[in-house]
């Protein structure tokens, strides 16, 4: 579907994407306020923990989602609006415009039917060719995605591949229909590290030959670094941070931001201790009042019980967005990453100490009430 | 925890009274593979573990790493004599462990225990937490009810739980907190060794490190020794001493951390390391520019490679290599030990 559009035109843009799950406990929040937008050629990753709405954002883009969900807001591809059309209706995007790749590839294969049928029946979906001409496509795509022998391949079964084969497998199904956006749900998780080299590198290959968007979705911060352009941080549901990877990484304005990428085990710290994030996750029934993050937020100050901040661009030396009330403090502190360590270990040294730029008055307000924290989590 | 890890021999393990806690030397272990038909037959062997030898000091971290199917779990549960060994020996504070039978095994086993990968499906969620801790201390006879609770108590206290939640249930707690459970059933007995079989691979990131920091602090607290199982090289290098990879059933490289992840000798622990992505745009696209690809799949365990299993996906194979298997020992001038015909330093960014 790559007819003629100029390249810096969005190809994709979700606004006030919203999704919820009515259930017995009460409504799921599971997406809210999500918004983006994607261009040709562009890698987005999607970084956030477990339950954060990864993958029920992507569903709803490719009209997945069960029949209970309940979708709001706008999904724009080229410019047609996809909320609101059925699954059926959808069957002329899917795969053609939008594809998927899912972390397990036998939720996308049959066990009972050959590769190379799968592959040509994928392409005869979208194209009113001969079987042996689909047939010939479903090799060139074996081949394009890196499997040796494709002709040969074509005629065995899922089974008689191996976890890294079939997820090229997968990925060769993904591209068959030459499709402008793919979307990779943790396509990686299941592989080994040298498998996982070898897929990246096969995806990245086909972004340069058919100027594809990605969408990588993990919640491997070094897959984030090596392969994206922009990265999107999700938490409860929603975006709190977005911009470039150098930007997010470097100078991340979003305290949830900060404590990812400080738990994640770097050789500088062997020797001392990670700094995990306390408590868990919300529930995505009874959100926390104000910004989501606020029961386990260092940086917590009262503000942030009273409202949920906008995603808004943050100044200074960024210019990314956050979902933050307080990213300037958190831009005051040359080590914010200490700032989680503090919290765990308990209160040894005053939270101004780490602070280079001081606003006196937020931080007494904030050890206050990072006192009250520390007591609720330990009751 | 010791720092001065670089200053042990190679080889590992000796502690200052001479003998390593553990020596594990030429550990085989294979499994029937079954044919389909109406009458199973065993049509082969997967030779999960092949020959694997190294020793553990008493309140030493070795790491374990190779890709899935490399045989770590089975390597970690031989030890344990959860699986028993088609050959070799095991010895735990110098007792044989293999021709070991009822009581005496059953005695030994308080001192040796396992922490398991999946929080949810290692603990059965209908049991609560004070059930599934009291269950070593009963069955090893700890003592009285009252014995028992002030022990939980004490468990729960020292795996960060709160001990008013006894009572809940273990599907009432997150996956962090879970895990946290089965540290303290493996804790209850005081063991002094522990195989941790991938301990914080189901966790989320923000929640694995706090569990990474019990573990560590819990070593340097209860002198406890550990073989940590794991693929995720960077949490290996963050809690190991010595590491020891594998590749289809044998080590090809054992020694002091710091060595292992500068200077690999091993082609294969050179793109094992070179294929983990760091969380630093910058560097990681630099290092992605000199990656080594592997190419192609790590072979069945049931039809193994002659010579040395890796060669075929090593880009440095020679002809040697499919008639000879190369030995574990010092290769040139490293401390590592290297199983590799052509092993050469070649530091990894
Ligand atoms: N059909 C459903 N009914 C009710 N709740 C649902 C349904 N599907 C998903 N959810 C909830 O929506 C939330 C978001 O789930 P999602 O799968 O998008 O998370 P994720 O970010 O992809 O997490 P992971 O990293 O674990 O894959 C979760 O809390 C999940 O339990
Ligand atoms: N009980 C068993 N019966 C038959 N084969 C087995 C059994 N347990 C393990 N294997 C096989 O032995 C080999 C080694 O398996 P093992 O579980 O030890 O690998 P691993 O390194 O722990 O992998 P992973 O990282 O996936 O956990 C594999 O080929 C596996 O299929
Ligand atoms: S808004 Fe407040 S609670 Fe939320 S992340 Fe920012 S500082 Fe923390
Ligand atoms: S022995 Fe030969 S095949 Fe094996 S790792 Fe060394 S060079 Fe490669
Ligand atoms: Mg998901
Ligand atoms: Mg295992």
């Amino acid at each position: 579907m790559t007819n003629g559009i100029e390249t810096n035109e969005p190809l994709l843009r979700v606004s006030d994407l919203t999704v919820e799950f009515p259930t017995e406990d009460g409504v799921v929040h599971a997406v809210r306020d999500l918004s983006f937008e994607l261009k040709p050629g562009e890698v987005l990753g999607v970084v956030g923990e477990s339950g954060s709405g990864k993958s029920v954002s992507s569903m709803a883009i490719l009209g997945l989602l069960p029949k209970t969900a309940r979708v709001a807001g706008s999904i724009a591809y080229r410019g047609e609006e996809l909320t609101g059309l059925s699954y059926n209706e959808m069957r002329k995007y899917r795969g053609n415009a939008i594809s998927m790749i899912f972390q397990d590839p036998m939720t996308s294969l049959n066990p009972v039917f050959t590769v190379g049928h799968q592959l040509a029946e994928a392409y005869l979906e979208h194209h009113k060719v001969s079987k042996k001409a689909a047939w010939a496509k479903a090799v060139e795509a074996l081949e394009q995605v890196g499997i040796p022998q494709p002709d040969r391949r074509a005629k065995q079964f899922p089974h008689e591949f191996s976890g890294g084969m079939r997820q090229r497998v997968v990925i060769a199904m993904a591209i068959i229909n030459d499709p402008d956006v793919i979307i990779a749900d943790e396509p990686t998780t299941a592989l080994d590290v040298t498998v996982q080299a070898q897929i990246l590198e096969t995806l990245l290959r086909i972004r340069d030959e058919t100027s594809a968007a990605i969408i990588m979705i993990t919640h491997d911060l070094g897959v984030v670094a090596g392969m994206v352009d922009k990265v999107q941080v999700m938490y409860a549901g929603t975006v709190v941070e977005a911009g470039t990877v150098d930007e997010v990484f470097d100078l991340p304005r979003m305290p949830y931001t900060v404590g990812l990428l400080g738990s994640n085990p770097d050789p500088s710290l062997i020797g001392e201790r990670l700094t995990p994030i306390s408590g868990a996750p919300p529930s995505l029934v009874n959100l926390p009042s104000g910004c989501a993050f606020s029961p386990r937020c260092p940086l917590v100050a009262p503000v942030c019980h009273e409202s949920e901040p906008e995603l808004y661009e943050a100044g200074g030396a960024v210019s990314h967005l956050t979902r933050c009330h307080r990213w300037n403090d958190l831009a005051g502190y040359e080590n914010p990453k200490k700032l989680f360590a503090h919290k765990e270990i308990g209160a040894e040294e005053p939270l101004a100490a780490l602070l280079i730029d001081n606003p006196e008055a937020v931080v007494e307000e904030h050890l206050a009430d990072s006192g009250d924290t520390e007591k609720e989590a330990a009751s | 925890m010791s720092t001065g890890t670089e200053t042990r021999p190679a080889a590992g393990g000796a502690d200052t009274t001479g003998t390593p806690l553990l020596q594990v030397n030429d550990l085989f272990k294979s499994f029937p593979v079954r044919g389909g038909g109406i009458i199973p037959r065993t049509v082969g062997h997967v030779q999960a573990v092949h020959g694997v030898s190294f020793d553990l000091a008493a309140g030493e971290t070795l790491g374990l790493v190779g890709e899935s199917g490399s045989g770590k779990s089975t390597t970690g549960r031989a030890i344990l004599q959860l699986h028993k060994p088609t050959s070799g020996s095991v010895k735990f504070e110098g007792k044989e462990l293999t021709t070991m039978r009822g009581r005496d095994l059953q005695q030994i086993r308080r001192d040796m225990q396992i922490v398991f990968q999946d929080p949810y499906a290692s603990l059965d969620p209908r049991w609560q937490v004070n059930d599934i801790i009291a269950e070593p201390l009963r069955i090893h006879r700890y003592g009285t009810t009252e014995k028992i609770q002030a022990r939980i108590n004490e468990l729960l206290q020292i795996v960060g739980l709160n001990p008013e939640h006894r009572n809940r249930y273990a599907h009432e707690f997150s996956g962090g907190q879970r895990q946290r459970i089965g540290i303290a059933r493996a804790l209850a007995l005081n063991p002094k060794f522990v195989v941790l079989d991938e301990p914080v691979s189901a966790l989320d990131v923000s929640v694995q490190a706090g569990v990474v920091n019990l573990l560590e602090e819990l070593q340097h607290e209860l002198g406890l020794a550990y073989l940590f199982v794991a693929h995720d090289l960077s949490v290996v290098r963050h809690l190991s001493h010595r590491v020891a990879v594998m590749y289809l059933g044998s080590l090809v490289e054992v020694g002091p951390r710091e060595l292992i992840y500068s200077k690999p000798m091993h082609p294969y622990t050179q793109a094992l390391l070179s294929a983990v992505p760091v969380p630093d745009p910058k560097r990681e696209r630099e290092r992605q520019r000199n990656r080594i690809v592997l190419t192609g799949d790590i072979p069945s365990p049931v039809n193994p490679p002659s010579g040395c299993r890796f060669r075929t996906r090593c880009w440095k194979a020679q002809e040697i290599c499919a008639t000879e298997a190369p030995e574990l020992k010092k290769r040139g001038d490293s401390e590592l030990l290297s199983a590799c015909h052509f092993a050469e330093e070649m530091p990894v960014a």
